[in-house]
């Protein structure tokens, strides 16, 4: 017989041990939301992204090694965001007869989300890396890493930054949603693509089928709107 | 299955390339995104492959978020002592983003004198 020892030395140089804990806290994350109702609070990525933590520091394995096995899954947002444009196609109807509101009120709570975000980091003291990073976090993942270097922050830590934000509008947002009486899912979808990106978007859709296809929207609108004005703004304001 | 998600890579690819050769400070999958938009729009349908492709990928969005989010492990002394701007900021950004755009949304349909037909 091999030592346990032997075979976890094997094991911990593969992908194939992080890939699968990826994927099996995810499922643990998913099966508790939807055991508790879709709790926000209880938000899939948020405990797998816990558990994942935990079992790292217990076993000791860095981040670099993790990610060797996580990258197959981390690599698929890229075509995920490429295949958002099908929702949108498929509302283009709804989205077409509300086309000024919805790009207005787009526009604005975009910069909303951005300039909030990074008035307060700079008010409080944060380094000016800090508050480059935390700038574009209302943005999907790859586009936020993305503009997040394009303004001088550091991309890992806008990516995490990103995820927290998705996980407070996910969590947070209907419930501020109901508190201002916003019943119009159209208006609810939007709030949560624009302020909590695909996290969000994820919620809306196991809520109401308009209020997903509206956040998928808003999340990709908001995703272009924050890529081109926040690095012309940038560049005005500093 | 297979043909779909070639198609989605290969906008994304072109997308990289525009972006690359145009030097658009546009990440290259949100070019991508646009591309397959216009692809639909001008083919005027989804083929049934396709949204059976997307529909799977963005079923599972929140899992694809999961690596990066890990990665709150790289930045732990960071965020620690940067806690309370990152915290303040991102709570009360997130909750302006969410009000702002909820109630302008609201406010400009009203405006534009039409009853949103969603509403219940």
């Amino acid at each position: 017989m091999t030592d346990l020892g032997d075979i976890w030395v094997y094991l911990s140089s593969s992908p194939l041990l992080h890939l699968t804990t990826t994927l099996v806290a995810y499922l643990i994350g998913a099966r508790l939301y939807r055991r508790f109702n879709l709790h926000p609070l209880l938000n899939p990525v948020l405990i797998a992204v816990v558990i994942l933590v935990t079992v790292l520091l217990v076993t000791e394995t860095d981040y670099a090694t993790y990610f060797e096995g996580a990258q197959f899954v981390h690599f698929l947002l890229g075509p995920a965001t490429v295949a958002l444009a099908v929702p949108l196609y498929n509302q283009i109807d709804r989205v077409r007869r509300s086309a000024i509101s919805l790009l207005s009120a787009l526009i604005l709570g975009s910069l909303a989300a951005a300039a909030s975000a990074a008035a307060i980091a700079w008010t409080l003291g944060a380094a000016p890396e800090v508050v480059a990073s935390i700038a574009p976090k209302s943005v999907t993942t790859p586009i936020a890493m993305g503009i997040s270097e394009k303004l001088g922050g550091l991309p890992s830590l806008t990516a995490v930054l990103v995820i927290l934000t998705g996980v407070l509008g996910a969590t947070l947002g209907p419930l501020l949603l109901n508190l201002l009486r916003i019943r119009d899912w159209r208006a609810r979808g939007l709030a949560i693509g624009v302020a909590g990106h695909g996290i969000g978007t994820a919620r809306a859709m196991q809520v109401n089928e308009v209020a997903g296809a509206f956040a998928g929207l808003a999340m990709g609108l908001n995703a272009l709107a924050t890529a081109i004005l926040l690095p012309l703004l940038w560049a005005w304001v500093f | 299955m297979l043909e779909s998600l070639t198609l989605l890579l290969v906008c994304q690819l072109v997308g990289e390339v525009v972006v690359a050769y145009f030097a658009i400070p546009v990440p290259g999958p949100v070019v991508g995104m646009v591309l397959l938009f216009l692809g639909l729009c001008i083919r005027r349908g989804v083929p049934a492959p396709l949204q059976q492709t997307a529909s799977g990928l963005l079923s599972h969005l929140s899992l694809l978020f999961v690596p990066a989010g890990t990665g709150v492990l790289l930045h732990v002394a960071l965020i620690r002592e940067t806690l309370l701007p990152i915290g303040v900021s991102l709570v009360v950004s997130t909750l302006v983003a969410v009000a702002v755009t909820a109630l302008a949304m609201v406010g400009f349909e009203r405006l534009s004198g039409r009853k949103g037909s969603d509403a219940p």
